[in-house]
């Protein structure tokens, strides 16, 4: 296996080049790091290229502005610092002596940095039903791939699962293109995701079925109709309340795991926290894992927004760096800061259970 | 047939250079630089491979390289992963029955 960089070439190895690896990488790098990105995208920007909503958060942090927009302003600084990036390339293995495999154009190489800030991200998570592997069953966030990045046109008339914040925004993108969608379920009694959201779609006039599931996708060798049921107060589903909506994509919005693989390969703790999506990293407030070279930040830490994910991001790069380089007023204040918005930002009643999920694993205070 | 998105609100789409390249033999086109699976989609192409055991057909998941639903045979090499492989001209693309040769 070829060593295409050592610790004497990279201080920090950021692996995914989305919001939060590429917010890590630029800090680190402003401090004075020498850091390398590797992506498996032909493109950086991770999932921020094909949200074109405006974002929340901190006006300091692209409040307002549209996630691909949020892209090309994050990959345009990675350029302008001359960050070393490896596109199209996965990190397949974390190896004993802190080794990354690196598969790139059928190679596979070895990478080895003085840290790791792995920011890889999270996977959409799958639901079964009866021919839930029928083609036409997409993830919510494959559809917006397709669409907003490839301009394809993923259907005619779409059903949507799950009511989150994906589940609304998907949908509203869906019109945009000029798809039909027949309905939105979900299997609460309300409306997951934001309320702004969620108004946008109640005035476009979508259906949306609360304390209902699908139980079925029909079609033979592809979608062409969703089997959904009312279900009771424990979630079963109730005979005699099937309804078949014609459609010729189900989305899948049911939520997201994060990608810990790496995580497992370096030995880091991993523990189980449903409120923040599942197996997740431990990580103190730092953003350190179990192990002192090894960082983590984003959806890999605790499935959330893009606009937390780059504070994180903004976290993990600056204590990366002082763990490097000792404490300097610059990179404290950049992880101080990113540590306040981050705070302001938990405050809202929406982000209660991330807050407690943060809590159970350590990586906030238990008491305020 | 192709389907694709010619008027957005928000979205400009930049295409690569239209090429031809063959879906079970047959020839389609499609935009250079491109998933494979876009591609497909776009010329109305669901069924990418059909499962190993019940030979049940099978679309792409993710559509961002991570679930592994997508994989077809490219010219002759098994297992790869369409959503993430750009379009060339004159490839050749079929459908993967069960495990794909190595």
């Amino acid at each position: 296996m070829k060593h295409l960089f050592s610790e004497n070439d990279i201080d920090i190895c950021v692996v995914g080049g989305g919001p939060a690896g590429l917010e890590a990488a630029i800090v680190a790098t402003e401090l004075g790091a020498k850091v390398l990105i590797i992506d498996d995208n032909p493109v950086l920007g991770g999932q921020l290229i094909k949200q074109t909503h405006k974002f929340f958060g901190s006006k300091a942090h692209y409040c307002g502005v549209r996630g691909i927009d949020i892209a090309r302003v994050l990959a345009g600084k990675a350029v302008e610092l001359g960050i070393s990036v490896m596109n199209n390339a996965t990190v397949v293995g974390y190896y004993d002596d802190d080794v990354l495999g690196v598969l790139h154009d059928d190679t596979l190489s070895a990478v080895k940095a003085k840290r790791y800030v792995i920011a890889t991200g999270a996977s959409e998570n799958m639901l079964a039903f009866d021919n839930a592997d029928l083609p036409g069953v997409y993830g919510a966030g494959a559809v917006q791939t397709i669409m907003n990045v490839y301009g394809v046109m993923p259907g005619n008339r779409a059903v949507v699962i799950g009511s989150g914040n994906i589940g609304l925004i998907v949908p509203y993108q869906l019109l945009q293109a000029g798809v039909e969608v027949a309905a939105i379920v979900e299997i609460m009694d309300r409306v997951g995701g934001y309320h702004v959201h969620a108004a946008k779609i109640k005035r476009s006039g979508v259906p949306v079925f609360l304390k209902h599931t699908i139980t079925a996708a029909q079609g033979k060798d592809r979608v062409e109709a969703a089997v959904i049921s009312k279900v009771g107060d424990d979630y079963t589903c109730l005979t005699g309340t099937e309804r078949t909506i014609d459609c010729d994509i189900i989305l899948i919005a049911i939520g997201l795991s994060p990608l810990c693989d790496l995580l497992y390969h370096a030995g880091c703790r991993i523990d189980y926290i449903p409120e923040l999506g599942g197996n997740v990293p431990y990580h103190d407030e730092n953003m350190m894992t179990s192990r002192s070279n090894v960082y983590v930040c984003g959806d890999l830490a605790c499935i959330e927004e893009a606009s937390t994910a780059m504070l994180e991001g903004r976290i993990a790069g600056a204590r990366a760096y002082e763990s490097l380089y000792g404490k300097t007023n610059d990179a404290g204040a950049v992880a101080d800061e990113a540590a306040h918005e981050l705070g302001v930002i938990r405050k809202s009643p929406f982000e209660a259970r991330i807050v407690s999920g943060k809590k159970r694993l350590g990586a906030l205070p238990a008491c305020d | 047939m192709s389907d694709y998105i010619v008027d957005h609100p928000i979205l400009k789409f930049e295409r690569g250079k239209k090429v031809k390249f063959y879906f079970e033999g047959k020839e389609i086109e499609g935009y250079e630089d491109q998933p494979i699976a876009a591609a497909l989609h776009a010329a109305g192409i669901r069924v990418l491979s059909y499962s190993e055991k019940l030979g049940r057909p099978r679309g792409f998941f993710c559509a961002v390289g991570k679930c592994s639903s997508c994989l077809m045979e490219v010219d002759g090499r098994g297992n790869v992963m369409v959503c993430m492989e750009p379009l060339r001209a004159g490839i050749h693309v079929r459908r993967q029955k069960g495990r794909g040769k190595v």
